[in-house]
């Protein structure tokens, strides 16, 4: 049987993987968000999971305004890097376990969560830079070394899902995967945030207070911290910050009680603070 | 109807009455994306502005790169970002024109650990309305 071991909380901030394109990461503007993913990148090494399902949102990339679906599931057997604007960040096509997609879409869409179903899907960095950040320096003609199932949520046209849906939906997630006949190894990768405002006059917020908050309640309270209204992500994190609640649904698809192995947390990256977080489930 | 997020200083929530009023000009914005239409808007900016019915405003923002303009007729950053990326602006570089602050001062402060949260979660702190 398919079982999760782990979650993976992750910012995927565009610039990080502009500085690992470009080879600058031992600058002394990257060097401390990056030493704080050398200790994941062991453990990713030594827990390499069969398949990551990995929660992100699109920035305006493979969807744009005319179609927003709420919670879309990349069914196809392969995704491509997309153009940005300034061209495909070098890095390996991601790799789907088609079988396992398509019965996560079933079991969902059972469990009367409405899934749009993604046969064709570019993924942007919201989706790359966390495989990036997490298995190192991959180039095109790599291999990720997991196969990978995205699903991307709206966070750009307000409302995005409540962190209450997200996290159902990752207990939903969990029981698809629990009800697939092969024996898998599962990580859940929840991305996007901390605290970060990218537009208009109040740009460049940061508070780590609530970040660090956050954090605290996703290991010790997360159905507490799963309540959590959307205009306090917005207030407190900055109008970009609710993609927080991405971080939900990866928190649902495990157990009740995990064990936080690893914490990073920097500002600034960009125009935001890098968050970080690896779960394990006991 | 009263939206709750609109005492939030400094800060346009995407919402779907943003995302009906700017969907032309966020449509053309995201064009952007792909190369060989980054090569027509190049070679005729009007020409290609005529293939989006946007109102007169949003055009003139787009040619006047009146970036708060953008998002204040609709446009929402990510869509916008992409025509700051046609110049070659990055994001962080964006955020600083936005604020008014230039770009050099805005990076300080991000270096110094960002915008703090005292003094910029109501309106009211701004001395604006709600």
């Amino acid at each position: 049987m398919a079982r999760i071991t782990a979650g993976v909380g992750c910012s995927h901030v565009p610039a990080i993987g502009v500085a690992m394109d470009t080879g600058i990461t031992d600058q002394p503007y990257w060097k401390p968000v990056f030493d704080g993913f050398k200790k994941s990148r062991e453990w990713m090494k030594e827990n390499t999971p069969d398949v990551i399902f990995l929660v992100y949102n699109d920035h305006c990339t493979a969807f744009d305004a005319s179609c927003i679906p709420t919670f879309a599931l990349g069914c196809a057997a392969e995704f491509q890097p997309a153009d940005e604007g300034w061209g495909p960040r070098p890095v390996p096509v991601v790799k789907n376990h088609q079988k396992l997609a398509s019965h996560i879409a079933q079991s969902l869409i059972l469990d009367e969560f409405d899934i749009t179903i993604m046969n064709e899907m570019e993924v942007d960095h919201g989706l790359t830079v966390p495989l990036s950040v997490m298995f190192g320096e991959h180039g095109p003609d790599d291999e990720w070394p997991s196969l990978v199932i995205p699903l991307a949520v709206n966070v750009v046209q307000y409302p995005a899902p409540t962190g209450n849906r997200c996290f159902n939906l990752g207990k939903a997630v969990r029981k698809a995967i629990e009800s697939y006949d092969e024996d898998l190894n599962v990580m859940v990768f929840g991305t996007g945030g901390m605290s970060h405002q990218l537009q208009y006059k109040r740009a460049g917020l940061i508070n780590p207070e609530w970040d660090k908050r956050f954090l605290d309640m996703l290991t010790e309270d997360p159905v507490g911290l799963s309540k959590m209204p959307h205009v306090e992500y917005l207030r407190e994190a900055g109008s970009e910050g609710v993609e927080m609640v991405m971080w939900h649904v990866m928190r649902g698809a495990l157990n009740d009680e995990v064990k936080e192995i690893h914490r990073h947390y920097h500002v600034p990256a960009s125009n935001t603070a890098v968050g970080h977080i690896i779960l394990e489930n006991v | 109807m009263k939206k709750d997020y609109e005492d939030i200083p400094g800060t346009f929530v995407f919402d779907a009455d943003r995302s009906r009023e700017g969907y032309h000009l966020n449509q053309f914005c995201i064009s952007l994306g792909k190369q060989k239409n980054r090569d027509a808007f190049k070679a005729d900016p009007e020409g290609y502005l005529d293939k989006y019915p946007m109102t007169p405003e949003q055009r003139q923002a787009v040619l006047d790169r009146d970036w708060n303009r953008l998002l204040e007729l609709g446009g929402n950053i990510y869509y916008t970002s992409k025509l700051a990326a046609f110049d070659g602006i990055n994001f962080q570089n964006l955020a600083g024109l936005m604020t008014g602050m230039g770009v050099e001062a805005y990076r300080e402060m991000m270096l110094k650990g960002g915008r703090p949260i005292e003094g910029n979660r109501y309106k009211s702190e701004w001395g604006e309305e709600e």
